[in-house]
């Protein structure tokens, strides 16, 4: 498989995403949105922090153009990161001592 | 090992090379991933146990000094991206200006970041180092009589992950000067390229860490 040549445009397009959804989530992070629904100020920091990652893997990392093998490489790890993090909580969130 | 100009000689070709390199390269993030996975699944409990001694101590931190590092940080993987074009494309000069932009990037993140941790040692908010939570509101005090631990919980954790961040931007800044140097006698051609794909990934990597790391610790207990 030949390699993959980005173009600076599509870099250029990326990095001001980047950086105008980091304005985005410093806007958010300063309206009380739990006000609306408890646990909506995280729930939007971490939706827009996932967002950046996925555009700096599949574009800056070029996963999105990668073989198939990396990219089953990819999925698989995040896979494993899922089952780390949503089993332990799953197991602490359920804890009685959490909720005294 | 029996060596062809760049091409090492149990690959066929340095397109398979490379490939080889990307997946090895992707399969040590991975392993980072886990690691980093791992302390940021330790913030989370801790933050829901002692949310309010969290809340209090996030606030003490420098959003704007986090606000201008992330910037700082976004702009040096799209220098970092733009350098692995240059090497693609064979722009050999361009390459290596990129790539000083990169690590001077990379260095006004660390300055700044040492200035932040200045501000906490003179706040005394270093764990273990004469630590001392500021007074908070009695009605604060009455939900966590505990708070000056729990704070220092916080901060502990903060210079943890800070911390292990900053450690992995020196090592992308010496796996940087290394690239340059090679950059510089011009090494990397259109037909091989691969320190430089590889170096990227890496310094995207710990991008990525920073992109999770400044809203979780700055920003998510900001209003109010």
């Amino acid at each position: 498989m030949p390699e993959h040549i980005v173009s600076p445009r599509i870099y250029a397009v990326i990095g001001a995403t980047l950086l105008i959804f980091t304005g985005v989530t410093y806007y958010a992070a300063t309206l009380d949105l739990n006000h609306i629904y408890h646990g909506l100020n995280v729930t939007v920091a971490l939706a827009i922090a996932v967002f950046k990652a996925t555009l700096v893997v599949l574009y800056f990392m070029h996963a999105r153009y990668s073989p198939k093998r990396t990219q089953l490489v990819i999925i698989a790890g995040l896979f494993w990161l899922a089952l780390l993090l949503l089993l332990t909580l799953s197991d602490y969130l359920s804890r009685a001592t959490m909720h005294g | 090992m029996h060596r062809t100009g760049e091409l090492y000689g149990q690959f066929q070709t340095l397109d398979q090379q490379r490939e080889a390199a990307s997946l090895g390269m992707w399969v040590f993030l991975i392993t980072e991933i886990m690691f980093f996975g791992g302390l940021f699944l330790a913030y989370t409990i801790n933050r829901a146990i002692y949310a309010v001694a969290f809340a209090e101590a996030s606030r003490e931190l420098n959003v704007h000094m986090g606000g201008a590092n992330t910037a700082v940080l976004i702009l040096s993987s799209f220098t970092m991206a733009m350098g692995v074009w240059c090497s693609q494309t064979g722009r050999k000069r361009l390459l290596v200006v990129f790539l000083i932009a990169t690590l001077a990037l990379g260095g006004v993140f660390l300055g700044v970041k040492y200035f932040e941790y200045a501000e906490k040692f003179h706040h005394h908010l270093v764990p273990g180092y004469d630590f001392h939570f500021p007074d908070v509101k009695p009605e604060i005090a009455a939900q966590d009589p505990y708070i000056n631990a729990h704070a220092q919980l916080f901060f502990s954790l903060y210079f943890g992950m800070t911390g292990l961040h900053a450690l992995h931007m020196i090592v992308g800044a010496g796996l940087l000067l290394w690239l340059i140097a090679q950059a510089a006698k011009g090494r990397f051609t259109p037909a091989y390229n691969t320190p430089v794909e590889i170096v990227g990934l890496y310094w995207h990597f710990v991008d990525i860490i920073w992109i999770f790391l400044f809203p979780l610790l700055y920003l998510i207990d900001r209003h109010t």
